[in-house]
């Protein structure tokens, strides 16, 4: 029987497997931040240890730092305290930190790929549960707690128990207005925000193998949202053409010799997965949650379920407080409903084709007066880029804010929140219950459905307005 | 950590489906740089209205006296969302030493168990068979045997617990000290691999 992508992968980082129990895994490269890292340092000081393998852990900062004047102390003490820390955790320990105010700071699962760390056949933890986007190149990538991280600084490896297999299969042409953000709010709303836990997913089909690198990332990033422990793609040409060049690609022969073992990650024709779930990109329009977990989701101009529908009883129980929060009734739409926030930013959809899928709608048009709309790009890379091609002019010229790279409303640590009561088009991967802020309802969407709601104050079918233009 | 053999207690409610990591802890608690004093935020925005722990939500589990114990009791996908373990540390800080659920979210699950908090899975019957229980009804949890019962009906299910990680719990040990006790193993894999 042959190997999924995923078998080859872990088999080939097997240090131990331990009887009956988990798997020592050897890790090729350690991402941290300054919110997940602080006591995996401390617990290692602790045990008198040094960290065992520095040159393979990378940090930033970016879910604390504030996303306006970054050049100037952080005025949260409590964020400055985290942020420090994290410097001199960096200095003590001897790893490379790509903190405030150097030029390659980002989300931390912007700047892995962006910066060519994240490559074909690797394993990528990081604290933080989005990790799963570098899976987008062939790579087994998965967030780990703080114990973990720990883990990995002593050792390099973490216990892992092997995940099942389950590969989803998209073929077909998208419909105009659909992009990858649809794709996978499609995919979640289909089998739930559970619907795959204790798997770890493989995309494919001619649907995902016509993407970009950009396009895939988004849709590996919210394979958490639906459970599973990751998401990966196998490596292609479009793969090998985005890393080539970049600062830590290999060069020369290293560049040869690389490429040759990344051509043989792909699922064997005779690999078996424990499930498989086919889905025709024609089916899937553009869409929008209306709830409380990224599962409650809808096609865009659909009528929210009722909970009267719903047989079981916490299901039922889930949606009725779902929209108890979100101000929403069921059976009713969304189409024509006004929105005074819209976020464009995270690691699903802040980079540079994000913005210029959104540059391209917005490009001689206004945003609607009611409405606020704050771009955040995903790393100091995509901002300078934004800038080379004209795209914050035409963002200023729309009345959209542009502010520095970093997490911001993704999930509200720093100032950047939505107030309470109000409604937020975000292309972030959360709606919880309070994600942008205290009583804050988000609605998540592609880049294309928020920017098409900043222009018209109101949720709209991004397709109509295609249409107009 | 702390070892955990059995726990005998009563429990406290909390029927909600999709429990998610913001809500156990909300991301403006995490700017800490320590393990320690989460609990006092655990459910932080379900407990207290305004955001003002001088306002207690007197609906909400937590601020109901008559439910109390080192045990909560959880709807479907308990721990879903972010690999944050500060939920893992808020529910110890707070005093929980088991999670009972029908299903738990995979990171939740690791953090969980990585800092002692022991995550028992049962089925949906069992559940629902815990959450009709009275307040003063007490549960057993008897890591060894991998059992859960209901006192008072004897009512009783087993749950997985691999057996790795058993040894771990009922004895305290984590994976730390194992894996740096791996390092002549380590080194041989990267001098293969390099
Ligand atoms: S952008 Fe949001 S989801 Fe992504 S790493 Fe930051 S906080 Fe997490």
């Amino acid at each position: 029987m042959g190997k999924t992508l995923f078998d080859k992968i872990w088999d080939a980082h097997v240090v131990k497997k331990i009887q009956d129990g988990p798997s020592v895994l050897y890790i090729d490269k350690h991402f941290i931040h300054e919110v997940t890292s602080p006591q995996a340092f401390k617990g290692i000081e602790k045990r008198g240890l040094p960290l065992f393998r520095p040159q393979q852990t990378i940090a930033t900062a970016d879910h604390n730092v504030p996303t306006l004047n970054q050049h100037l102390p952080i005025k949260d003490l409590l964020s400055k305290m985290q942020v420090d820390q994290l410097i001199e955790n960096c200095e003590k320990h001897g790893v490379e930190l790509y903190g405030l105010g150097h030029p390659y700071q980002g989300i931390v699962h912007v700047i892995g790929p962006e910066l060519g760390i994240t490559q074909p056949g690797m394993t990528i933890v990081c604290g933080d549960s989005h990790t799963s986007t570098h899976g987008a190149f062939g790579t087994i990538a998965f967030g780990i707690g703080t114990s973990e991280v720990e883990m990995v600084f002593a050792s390099q490896c973490v216990l892992q128990s092997k995940p099942k297999t389950m590969r989803i299969n998209i073929d077909g042409h998208l419909q105009n207005g659909v992009v990858s953000k649809d794709i996978i709010l499609y995919i979640i709303a289909q089998i739930s925000a559970s619907g795959a836990t204790g798997y770890f997913v493989e995309y494919a089909g001619s649907t995902i193998r016509s993407l970009s690198m950009e396009a895939r990332m988004t849709i590996c990033n919210m394979s958490i949202e639906m459970g599973a422990r990751g998401g990966m793609i196998a490596p292609d040409d479009t793969t090998y053409a985005y890393i080539k060049g970049r600062a830590y690609a290999p060069k020369g022969a290293a560049w040869d010799k690389a490429l040759a073992k990344w051509q043989t990650l792909y699922s064997d024709a005779d690999a078996v997965f424990d499930a498989e779930i086919n889905i025709n990109a024609a089916d899937i329009p553009p869409m929008i949650t209306y709830g409380t977990n990224p599962g409650l989701g809808m096609a865009i101009d659909a009528n929210i379920p009722v909970t009267e529908a719903i047989m079981h009883e916490g299901e039922k129980k889930n949606l009725q407080q779902a929209l108890t929060y979100m101000g929403l009734t069921g059976g009713s739409q969304l189409l024509g409903m006004p929105v005074q926030h819209v976020f464009i930013g995270s690691c699903t959809n802040s980079r540079i084709e994000d913005l210029r899928l959104v540059a391209e709608l917005v490009k001689g048009r206004k945003k609607h007066d009611n409405v606020k709309v704050m771009i955040v790009p995903g790393s100091q890379q995509v901002a300078k880029q934004a800038h080379v091609e004209g795209l914050d002019r035409i963002f200023a010229e729309a009345g959209f804010q542009i502010r520095q790279a970093g997490c911001s409303a993704c999930l509200g640590m720093n100032e950047d929140k939505i107030p309470a009561g109000e409604y937020c088009i975000s292309t972030s991967n959360r709606n919880f219950e309070g994600r942008q802020g205290a009583g804050a309802r988000t609605l998540l969407a592609s880049p294309l459905t928020a920017a098409a709601a900043a222009i018209t104050g109101v949720v709209t079918d991004v397709r109509a307005l295609i249409h107009q233009s | 950590m702390q070892a955990l053999q059995i726990l005998n207690s009563t429990f406290v409610p909390l029927p909600i489906e999709n429990v998610d990591t913001d809500q156990i802890i909300p991301a403006r608690f995490l700017k800490a740089t320590t393990r320690d004093g989460f609990g006092k935020n655990l459910f932080r925005d379900w407990r207290y209205a305004d955001d003002d722990v001088a306002k207690p939500k007197p609906d909400f589990v937590l601020n109901q006296s008559q439910y109390a114990g080192d045990i909560l009791v959880a709807g479907k996908n308990f721990g879903c969302g972010s690999s944050r373990e500060h939920a893992a540390w808020a529910l110890l800080d707070y005093g929980f030493k088991a999670v009972i659920s029908s299903f738990f979210a995979d990171i939740f699950k690791n953090n969980a168990l990585n800092n002692g908090v022991l995550p028992v899975t049962v089925s949906d019957q069992f559940l629902q068979a815990i959450f009709a229980l009275n307040v003063t009804d007490t549960l057993t949890i008897n890591v060894a045997e991998q059992t859960i019962t209901i006192d008072a009906t004897g009512l009783q299910e087993n749950f997985e617990l691999n057996p790795y990680k058993k040894t771990c719990l009922l004895n305290g040990y984590d994976d730390i000290d194992f894996l740096i006790s791996q390092k002549a193993a380590i080194e041989q894999y990267e001098l293969e691999n390099g």
